[in-house]
């Protein structure tokens, strides 16, 4: 493997993200909207005025919730199907370079694109907020930060497994767009009508909740920002009692088998299936 | 003289299609060989196997290198031109030389020379999706050409060009055996096999039909 061609593609990923029209529509998207909830963070509570970064935090939650894995699936899903389709992957392979070099440069690529977007989000807010609120609780906006970006890599994963499994760009953006639908719509209220109808156990509850990764991030940032995870009731109370202080690193790796597990198939697929 | 390319027993299958079958041939140092055949005979996939980029049975060795497992080491020395240019539509002509130039672990330097070379010049600031026929393959021929590598794979390459460009590129083959280069290339062309190869291999159904010389094609 040789990191420097890694890097060549990853470069060429990044600029092909900056040209995504809608990757660009989306992260600008992320970047005003995160502003504006920092600037007016305060108007819940009937004033106007920068809110603190624990408040702003928690008001980004569901902001982040919808962008990120977005942001993700967008990028990830047409990556390698564009190349086939084109062609290019093709003029890519009879080059000195092998396939995991691509698929390593296309993956960081794709990831850094990410982390570009996150970080200017969340960055421009919190230069605002530090401003005029201060450093109070910049813990918290922190940790909303290293949860942002294992979420965008999760998506990320399960966005380029779409990419080698479809033959075709229009495909790949349908399914991805559905994948976003599924996991951050139909599965909260699929999961609402399945407990009342199955009358599911607070245990089966909150192990159905935390293998959605938009859930598991949700829960685990909800959950750092409180303190506690009796929000969530029952599931919540649940999970407080048995797993105790073990709740925050066991959704911390189911994120990360998110990232990894989709990944590695991907991986493992692309090496089989590249060309022939 | 060891040959630069030996191919023992090839055999390729797609799903239930058989597409190359026990095919075996020797090329030598600076000779251009012919691979002649209708569609379907299998030409373009022995090209693909040369390169090490699709999986097969037999025995490839490039320069001394088995081709499945030093396929890396086998681009390095290869330069290919496949019969559709695939290029990235939204790159210009320097930033496509560029980009592969950093891949093959060139300098920007060598791409400028070669664009200048091969006429593409005023052309570097074009978006490749604008370049007409004749001019991609020129910039096929240019990224083919960018690590000096002393073998050359080429798919057809003058199949979609008009009467001038084909010329002009069959000029250019003539050139680069001159120079040493040992030349690969598909060809559904009797003047243009007569005019560059040394030698023919004609498949068919995947099978080697024979090996002969140019001349003698002409004659069966």
């Amino acid at each position: 493997m040789n990191v420097k061609i890694a890097a060549i593609i990853m470069k060429k990923e990044m600029r092909d993200a900056r040209r995504n029209r809608w990757f660009v529509v989306v992260s600008f998207l992320f970047a005003l909207l995160s502003v504006s909830f920092s600037l007016f963070g305060m108007a819940g509570l009937g004033s106007l005025g920068v809110a603190g970064f624990g408040r702003t935090a928690a008001s980004l939650l569901n902001l982040v919730l919808l962008i990120v894995p977005l942001l993700g699936l967008l990028l990830g899903s047409v990556s390698i199907v564009s190349e086939r389709e084109q062609g290019t992957l093709m003029t890519l392979l009879a080059q000195p370079v092998t396939p995991n070099e691509i698929f390593l440069g296309k993956y960081l690529g794709s990831a850094f694109s990410i982390f570009s977007t996150v970080f200017l989000g969340f960055g421009v807010s919190a230069i605002a907020i530090a401003k005029y609120a201060g450093t109070k609780e910049i813990a918290d906006y922190l940790m909303l930060v290293c949860f942002t970006v294992l979420l965008g890599l999760a998506f990320l994963s399960i966005a380029f497994c779409v990419s080698l499994l479809v033959r075709r760009h229009a495909t790949a953006m349908g399914t991805a767009i559905f994948i976003w639908f599924f996991f951050i719509f139909i599965s909260d209220l699929g999961l609402m009508g399945t407990s009342i109808v199955l009358k599911l156990t607070p245990m089966a509850l909150f192990w159905l909740v935390v293998l959605n990764p938009a859930q598991a991030f949700k829960v685990a940032v909800v959950g750092n920002l409180q303190k506690s995870f009796e929000i969530f009731g029952a599931a919540g109370l649940y999970a407080t009692e048995t797993l105790g202080r073990w709740l925050s690193p066991i959704l911390i790796v189911t994120l990360c088998l998110w990232i990894f597990l989709p990944l590695v198939l991907a991986f493992f697929y692309f090496r089989s299936r590249c060309v022939d | 003289m060891d040959p630069i390319i030996s191919v023992k027993n090839l055999n390729k299958d797609f799903s239930h299609v058989t597409a190359l079958s026990q095919v075996s041939f020797e090329v030598g140092v600076n000779e251009a060989l012919a691979l002649w055949g209708s569609n379907g005979a299998g030409k373009t996939t022995l090209l693909k196997c040369l390169l090490g980029i699709i999986s097969f049975g037999g025995d490839i060795r490039v320069m001394n290198l088995d081709s499945r497992r030093n396929g890396k080491e086998v681009r390095r020395n290869v330069g290919y031109i496949p019969q559709e240019i695939r290029l990235h539509s939204d790159q210009s002509v320097w930033e496509t030389a560029c980009f592969y130039a950093a891949i093959r672990g060139v300098s920007k330097e060598r791409s400028d020379l070669l664009l200048k070379q091969w006429g593409l010049d005023e052309a570097r600031k074009k978006m490749v999706q604008t370049l007409s026929g004749g001019m991609k393959q020129k910039l096929a021929l240019v990224i083919a050409l960018l690590s000096e590598p002393p073998i050359l794979l080429l798919d057809e390459p003058t199949s979609n060009l008009d009467t001038k460009s084909r010329l002009e590129f069959s000029e250019a083959l003539k050139q680069l055996k001159k120079a040493g280069k040992t030349l690969i290339f598909c060809s559904h062309r009797m003047s243009e096999v007569r005019k560059t190869a040394d030698r023919v291999l004609w498949l068919e159904n995947g099978l080697k039909k024979m090996e002969t010389k140019p001349d003698a094609l002409q004659s069966l």
